[in-house]
């Protein structure tokens, strides 16, 4: 135990592997975080939702922290719903009709008009529909009438396309001429408190109306929007895990194998080392991502397959020779000697008194290695061989390609998933040569 | 692609059981012997991987049942398309439409079972006839694999020949500064900056597309050349050379400083041995001391590193070449796989194999060449 604490404390000495070590540690709290908060069936729902899940979303709308680094703030999305209870109050007439009003407050403080703006009515009734009347109050105290309609059960009012609104505002869309200041061309939002007030009138005893306004805004949430209105913090979230798990179980399943396989080889000698070496060979010569191109195309694109057939194909490779070469010493050293005098078994050979001697080696190699297969799920992803079900990093810059990204300026769309994913890697990397400067004799102090 | 270069870095003539032959007859018929040996365990792992890749890009069998339904469905539109058939009586169309998807299948090979036919297609790769592709085509129109390979193999030679000659020498040169004058500023922004190749080219390249072309609009998102390529020679040179800026650099960052890291640090290594002190007291030159005492020693993983770095141009590296859109043997790869044109995915991988066990053959010599401590045939090194 010692030994280890003082790996440690030396480890400790080297600032990059603190930064490394804080990073990673941050992302495991950040991947237990996701793990407890959307669960796999939750976050597989919602990524594979279509507009039924994401209707209150924007398409293609920034992250709101943007408007901190910028003099003109953009707008941002707004979902004002009265289901909470938000703004309505019930009054009962004479002949016990009930009179609701819906009033939603709306601060409006940037320098951009909404993208779109969308009433969502739900109403309960037996036989006639309530019947609501629409009206805008802007900070100068204008009243404008936005529209007189009954609802149906579930009813979505978009503004935009409501002709007699249209021509009401003088032939201006909705989304500008409500926040617009009066007669002022080119056309600018004024700022200060709306209020979007909605009377409903209901005709049966247990009669109700509710109303959703959503103001879709050029920005939204934390991480932004997608194509298809989708909140990317859902995917760079459950992005985290899937890349760590990823990556450890490749890097753990690649080296351990590795070591095991090379250590026998060398202990047992003649045709089974023969073979090992020919193996290796003979993997050099296939194409390591073309085969893992055509097992994702041609048989399956689960992100397990593609991780059993990566280690399969990586166990074979450079290192067991380096391994090899260590456990060729080992094998002549007094101990070993001493081990077989007493009668250890082979098994007990290679696993307790062989393989030991190779950890320090190993240690910094599998955590070089994680990164590595990181950005392997995500070269996959980019190439649209990505898992088809679980939302990761690759699959979201894969969807920014796809959709122009970069020509249409959609910036963020491409750099969150790729800070995540560089971030990732540079603490591992970090860590790892640390490690490396640690436990590698040769290179201390170079 | 960074695997390759290490795997086959200590490829020593071990393969032979020792056996030290007596020196005055055995030179000749060692070497002989070590040379028939090695060619045949070579050409034994070309023909196994090539089989393997063989069976894997048809999925071993599967991609015929794909063929089979494939040819049924265009026999059938033809049927119904073509108005002789339409007076026929129902049974003799079906008669046939199973006499011309029997004809197909038989054109194709396809009456023959899988596990035949795979040999059938192992010789002729191993041939080096690589036959016709079903669905691809090369830009001039021809179906030949060779052809589609071939017309897809100067874009890549250009950018990744280019960039990795570049590279390969930078780097090499660099380490060589470095390392005379280790624990500097410069080495150790170099150290510092390492860990940043753990991303690939592809993902610096997005980040080089959005500063560059996105943002500053100076230099164009992907491509080899302008739309339309540009008659005129020196045009079209400037023209390429302005969109091979771009995947130069990516590629350029996605490598330097852990190669120069690592050269640097090996290179350190073998200046740190006694020779090299005995060199130093003996007040001989610095560059002197770097050509006779540094540099030979570490000539052979040079040149291993050098000849496996050239191979690999071969395959080209997909990702960085979607990212690029560059017309490359990367694409052309992963856009066959796309259409499960097994014929143009063996062709390359056997290409492949061949040119590396060429090379690793070859290497075994060279080895000899510049290190008279190695000796053909002899197990290991001293």
């Amino acid at each position: 135990m010692s030994a280890l604490q003082r790996s440690f404390r030396e480890l400790l000495r080297y600032p990059s592997a603190i930064v490394g070590l804080i990073i990673i540690a941050g992302l495991l709290i950040l991947s237990a975080y996701t793990l407890i908060t959307i669960p796999y069936r939750e976050a597989i729902r919602l990524w594979r939702g279509g507009e039924e899940v994401w209707y209150q979303n924007p398409k293609n709308a920034g992250p709101t922290w943007f408007n901190y680094f910028t003099r003109r703030k953009l707008s941002e999305s707004m979902i004002l719903s009265s289901k909470e209870g938000l703004g309505k109050t019930i009054s009962q007439d004479s002949q016990g009709n009930n009179r609701i009003v819906i009033s939603f407050p709306i601060d409006y403080s940037f320098d951009t008009f909404p993208l779109d703006l969308s009433i969502y009515f739900t109403s309960v009734y037996q036989d006639k529909p309530p019947h609501v009347s629409i009206t805008w109050l802007t900070p100068d105290g204008r009243e404008i009438r936005i529209g007189d309609f009954s609802v149906k059960r579930t009813q979505t009012f978009r503004l935009a396309q409501d002709s007699k609104l249209l021509r009401r505002l003088g032939g201006q869309s909705p989304e500008k001429g409500l926040f617009a200041k009066p007669n002022v061309s080119p056309p600018v939002p004024l700022k200060g408190e709306y209020e979007l007030r909605i009377e409903g009138f209901t005709f049966e005893p247990n009669s109700d109306v509710d109303a959703e306004f959503v103001v879709y805004g050029q920005l939204h949430g934390l991480a932004g929007t997608d194509h298809l209105r989708r909140d990317l913090t859902v995917a760079l979230l459950w992005g985290t895990p899937v890349a760590l798990a990823f990556g450890l179980l490749a890097a753990l399943g690649t080296t351990i194998t590795t070591m095991v396989i090379a250590a026998f080889g060398v202990w047992f000698g003649g045709w089974v080392d023969e073979i090992i070496q020919r193996i290796t060979e003979i993997n050099l010569v296939l194409p390591f991502l073309p085969i893992l191109i055509m097992v994702s195309t041609f048989y399956s694109r689960s992100i397990w397959v593609i991780l059993g057939v990566t280690i399969v194909l990586s166990i074979f490779g450079g290192a067991i020779k380096t391994y090899r070469a260590v456990f060729l010493q080992v094998k002549e050293s007094p101990y070993i000697e001493a081990a077989r005098a007493y009668g250890a078994s082979n098994l007990r050979i290679i696993f307790a008194y062989l393989t030991p001697r190779i950890i320090p080696m190993l240690i910094p190699q599998l955590v070089v290695l994680i990164p590595s297969f990181v950005f392997l799920e995500a070269s996959l992803a980019v190439l649209g061989l990505g898992d088809p079900v679980l939302p990761t990093w690759g699959k979201i810059i894969n969807d920014a390609q796809a959709n122009g990204a970069l020509y249409q300026g959609y910036y963020y769309w491409v750099l969150e998933p790729a800070a995540l994913l560089i971030i990732t890697g540079l603490a591992f990397a970090m860590l790892g040569f640390s490690l490396d400067r640690i436990f590698n004799p040769r290179l201390r102090g170079l | 692609m960074n695997g390759v270069s290490e795997e086959a870095l200590p490829s020593q003539p071990s393969v032979l059981p020792a056996k030290r032959a007596r020196a005055t007859t055995s030179t000749f018929s060692r070497v002989t012997r070590y040379t028939a040996v090695r060619l045949v365990t070579l050409f034994v792992t070309v023909v196994i991987g090539v089989y393997l890749t063989i069976l894997i890009a048809n999925m071993g069998g599967y991609v015929d049942q794909i063929r089979r339904g494939e040819i049924r469905e265009s026999v059938g539109m033809l049927v119904m398309t073509d108005p002789t058939f339409k007076t026929m009586p129902t049974e003799m169309r079906q008669q046939r439409i199973e006499e011309l998807v029997r004809l197909q299948e038989k054109r194709l090979g396809l009456d023959r079972p899988f596990l035949v036919r795979s040999f059938n297609y192992l010789s002729n790769a191993l041939s080096l006839n690589l036959g016709r592709a079903q669905n691809m085509t090369s830009d001039s129109g021809s179906k030949q694999v060779r052809l589609i390979l071939l017309e897809r193999l100067p874009p890549t030679l250009v950018l990744f020949a280019t960039s990795n000659l570049i590279l390969f020498f930078v780097e090499i040169f660099m380490a060589l500064y470095l390392s005379r004058r280790y624990g500097s500023f410069l080495d150790k922004i170099i150290v510092a900056l390492a860990p940043t190749s753990s991303a690939p080219a592809w993902f610096y390249g997005i980040f080089l597309i959005l500063i560059f072309a996105a943002l500053l609009k100076i230099l164009p998102f992907g491509g080899m050349v302008d739309a339309p390529p540009p008659t005129e020679p020196l045009a079209y040179a400037l023209s390429l050379l302005k969109h091979l800026i771009l995947p130069v650099l990516a590629l350029a960052i996605s490598t330097i400083f852990l190669s120069v890291y690592t050269w640097r640090t090996f290179f350190l290594i073998y200046s740190s041995e006694d020779y090299v002190e005995m060199a130093k007291a003996k007040g001989l030159t610095s560059r002197e001391i770097e050509r006779r005492y540094v540099l030979r020693p570490t000539l052979p993983t040079i040149i291993t590193t050098f000849a496996l770095n050239l191979i690999t141009l071969w395959t080209g590296a997909p990702i960085l070449e979607t990212v690029f859109n560059w017309p490359g043997l990367g694409r052309t790869l992963f856009r066959a796989v796309g259409l499960y044109e097994t014929s143009v995915i063996v062709g390359s991988t056997v290409i492949f194999a061949y040119l590396l066990a060429i090379t690793v053959f070859l290497l075994d010599f060279i080895y000899a060449l510049v290190d008279p401590r190695v000796k053909i045939g002899e197990s290991g090194r001293p």
